[in-house]
């Protein structure tokens, strides 16, 4: 770009000195830098956002162009048809809805809660050998997801090894990836519960019944809840070691001055300071796993009786497949709110309120006004708004 | 104001890029899309073959024979293995670039057909009498025969014969009717090992319903729920129950050739792959086909078969048809037969399979009485729906859950 450091000095000798002139003219040049950017944001992101928007509200059969002239416009039709709770594709649509809420909210926690434990452990400082750990916790991560799905469909087959170790306690374990019982199902079986009540067998929001809403993940969804738990966590384990590692010293020790036991440490001075931590590592899992597809791609392809269909896999399957362009894509979109809607709250949930004064950090015995417990408070503050201005 | 007018100029680049952007992505696909009308003229453009491929055996075997046909036409023909047929096939579709001619299954045939994606030259083929008729109307959209089926598989019943003899069988108690079937079945279940096992799925419960009498569509109206296919899933279910036959997921193998191989189940109901499937994986299996038994209507299996599809959007449709036609011919089925094993399309060439593989003959009677699954638009779905119900075949109720199905069928076959 020779034209942008030539015209620079043209600038500032020609036209009068004005400070907005300048910072148009660098704006200008701030623009043509970053166009390369634009262009291929707009080229590879916008412009197929547009175009799925476009096809969700046509009829596209997935011949030729989608802009051309024997596509029409059917408005919300294809939305009406997946949120409806009508026919097959929105009897699977609701399907698919229940089996990822229960993926989400048990990998979610889980993922969570380990990775946190998994960097606390391994921030030890008393830990030997903290690098084979740390490396040792963070192997699945880099593996790919479908060498781990197909390992996974080995250890959990009808005679895989994990039967096996459970027939050593002499349980039975069950054909994980063939069982389409859900879990909670297994649960009430147990104490005599195995008729739906009659107010739960209506088909009900999404066209599914309130006794499927309650089956809870099935068995084989469990298999991928846990294999989801343990590839992820090793991710989220580095960023809450590398959010626990900006915490100082002097914090841990001033509330150890203060006669905090650890337990109460780790609930009232560390957890706090990894708020903004805590918030991307939940808005990453949140997304991560309302979009789970390889595992199901090529595990189990939506079974065993659809208990492992899930929005993504089923989008593309409408779309790829039975050539319904539109509604996969419509899919997509309400996917897309979901994960929306969902972060916001979450958002909204760990927003940062301020500590009411009775549940700030004072040790029995001590006056509020005493300089140790004063300093303690202080510097967390500190510590987290410096974290939380990002 | 002067400070607003480099925004408003930055503005405008972005946006008029953004425009030119959008419509280079417009043109593109429409200049395609227009240029794929029909071309009556035979033109030297060269063809590629798309195919969804079994494995090496099968892609050389495709390529060697497109190959010959290339030498001898002089048009550039090239052979491409599909690592996910659907989607590369769809993908092309979208783009109007798409393979010229390509594999393409019944399950994915009538949603082509529909959007116009396919060229229909079936009609204009040679030897279109020749094919079996079931197979012809498995290709056949508004009356029109599309395209030319490639090849085609039935289902029997395969016997593992060590197990067969141990249980002090022979020959003669090779079963004919159901009640031998459950028979033998019983005969055959020891402590790890069950008599019948087969995959749970319709593709191969199928049969039973068939050789009831009954089957999902009959005369292009839904009959799912037909005190036919009742029957027929009740006998399963029975078998089931009884503890002599399983589904191969239960058995702990991926699909009924596993669950055979591995000795789980000394009977299963599979097609004529299990030849290659036996021969790549379980060499030391000793087994024998035959032909399924009969039910209270009649004979009955299910068949399965792909066709060699031609792009409506193709540059050069003559070659890719006379490329159909050479690789439809007797000669090129009979030697992809014996590559990997399936069987021709053709009726005039089924006498030299037979007398060329007389331990596989039985697969070959079945094209005499085999069904179609039905594959109209969606019907895959309402199939996968039917098969997600029968995975829990042993505790529900076969009536329930093929009622089930009738309304979802019924909405498909009626479009």
């Amino acid at each position: 770009m020779p034209s942008t450091p030539a015209a620079a000095p043209k600038a500032t000798g020609t036209t009068s000195p004005r400070r907005g002139n300048i910072r148009g003219r660098q704006g200008l040049a701030g623009w043509l830098f970053i166009a390369p950017v634009v262009v291929i944001l707009g080229l590879f992101l916008v412009v197929p956002v547009l175009m799925a928007a476009w096809v969700s509200m046509s009829d596209w059969t997935g011949r030729g162009s989608p802009f051309s002239g024997n596509v029409s416009f059917v408005g919300a039709e294809n939305y009406a048809g997946i949120l409806g709770g009508e026919g097959l594709i929105g009897r699977d649509f609701g399907t698919a809805i229940r089996n990822n809420l229960y993926y989400v909210l048990l990998v979610v926690p889980l993922q969570t809660a380990l990775s946190l434990f998994l960097a606390v452990m391994v921030n030890r400082q008393i830990l030997r050998g903290r690098g084979v750990f740390r490396t040792a916790f963070y192997f699945p991560s880099v593996t790919s997801s479908v060498a781990i799905t197909v390992l996974w469909l080995f250890l959990f087959s009808a005679t895989g090894v994990v039967n096996k170790v459970l027939s050593f306690f002499a349980i039975e374990g069950p054909n994980w990836f063939q069982d389409p019982r859900g879990v909670l199902y297994i649960l009430l079986g147990l104490v005599g519960l195995d008729q739906a009540p009659d107010a739960l067998q209506t088909p009900g929001f999404l066209g599914i019944t309130g006794w499927d809403w309650l089956a809870g993940p099935s068995v084989a969804m469990s298999a991928f809840i846990l294999m989801a738990v343990f590839t992820t966590s090793g991710t989220f384990m580095l960023l809450f070691i590398a959010a626990l590692q900006n915490i100082s010293g002097e914090v841990q020790e001033a509330a150890m001055m203060d006669g905090t036991t650890g337990w109460q440490r780790f609930w009232n001075v560390t957890l706090p300071m990894l708020r903004p931590t805590l918030f991307t590592v939940l808005t990453l899992g949140l997304i991560g796993t309302w979009q789970v597809f390889d595992q199901i791609y090529t595990g189990t392809q939506g079974g065993p009786a659809k208990t492992t269909l899930t929005p993504a896999y089923l989008s593309f399957n409408a779309a790829f497949v039975d050539q319904q362009w539109g509604v996969g894509a419509a899919i997509a979109f309400v996917l897309f709110a979901i994960i929306v809607v969902l972060t916001l709250l979450q958002r909204w949930a760990l927003q940062e309120r301020d500590v009411p004064r009775r549940r700030r950090m004072v040790p029995a015995g001590v006056s509020a006004g005493s300089s140790a417990a004063g300093a303690t408070g202080t510097a967390a503050r500190k510590n987290e708004e410096r974290g939380s201005s990002r | 104001m002067k400070t607003a007018h480099p925004r408003r100029l930055a503005v405008a680049i972005t946006a008029a890029s953004m425009l030119a952007l959008t419509a280079c992505g417009g043109s593109g696909f429409s200049e395609s899309a227009e240029e794929g009308g029909g071309q009556a003229e035979a033109t030297d453009a060269p063809i590629s073959v798309l195919i969804g491929s079994s494995g090496d055996a099968e892609t050389q075997a495709v390529t060697s024979t497109v190959d010959a046909w290339a030498s001898e036409s002089g048009i550039d023909a090239s052979v491409i293995a599909a690592s996910d047929l659907t989607q590369q096939l769809s993908q092309g579709f979208a783009s109007g670039e798409p393979a010229d001619v390509f594999y393409l299954s019944t399950d994915a045939f009538a949603g082509y057909a529909a959007n116009g994606s396919l060229e229909p030259y079936g009609e204009d083929l040679e030897n279109k009498d020749d094919y079996y008729p079931a197979l012809r109307e498995a290709f056949t959209y508004e009356d029109q025969l599309y395209c030319a089926p490639k090849d085609f598989s039935t289902l029997g019943l395969i016997i593992n014969t060590a197990k067969w003899e141990e249980a002090g069988l022979t020959e003669d108690d090779i079963p004919t009717t159901w009640e031998e079937l459950a028979a033998v079945a019983e005969q055959l279940t020891t402590e790890d090992t069950v008599g019948l096992g087969f995959s749970p799925e319709f593709q191969r419960l199928g049969v039973f319903t068939a050789q009831a009498g009954g089957g999902l569509v009959t005369d292009g109206e839904a009959t799912a729920a037909s005190p036919e296919n009742v029957e027929g899933l009740n006998f399963v279910k029975q078998m089931m129950t009884d503890g002599v036959a399983d589904y191969s997921s239960n058995l702990g193998a991926g699909w009924g050739g596993e669950a055979f191989g591995k000795g789980l189940a000394a009977m299963v109901i599979e097609g004529n792959w299990i030849a290659g499937a036996m021969t790549a994986d379980f060499p030391d299996v000793e087994y024998q086909v035959a032909e399924l038994p009969e039910g209270p209507g009649g004979k009955g299996t299910l068949q399965f078969t792909n066709c060699w599809g031609i792009a409506a959007d193709s540059d050069n449709i003559e070659g890719a048809k006379a490329l159909v036609e050479y690789l439809t011919s007797a000669e090129s089925q009979l030697a992809f037969a014996e590559a990997f094993g399936p069987m021709p399309s053709l009726q005039s060439a089924a006498g030299d399979w037979a007398a060329q593989y007389p331990e596989l003959e039985a697969f070959i009677a079945g094209g005499e009485y085999a069904q179609n699954l039905p594959a109209q638009q969606g019907a895959a779905d309402v199939l996968g729906e039917l098969n997600s119900q029968l995975e829990s075949l042993e505790s529900s109720d076969p009536q329930q859950i093929l009622e089930s199905v009738q309304p979802l069928l019924e909405s498909v076959v009626t479009q």
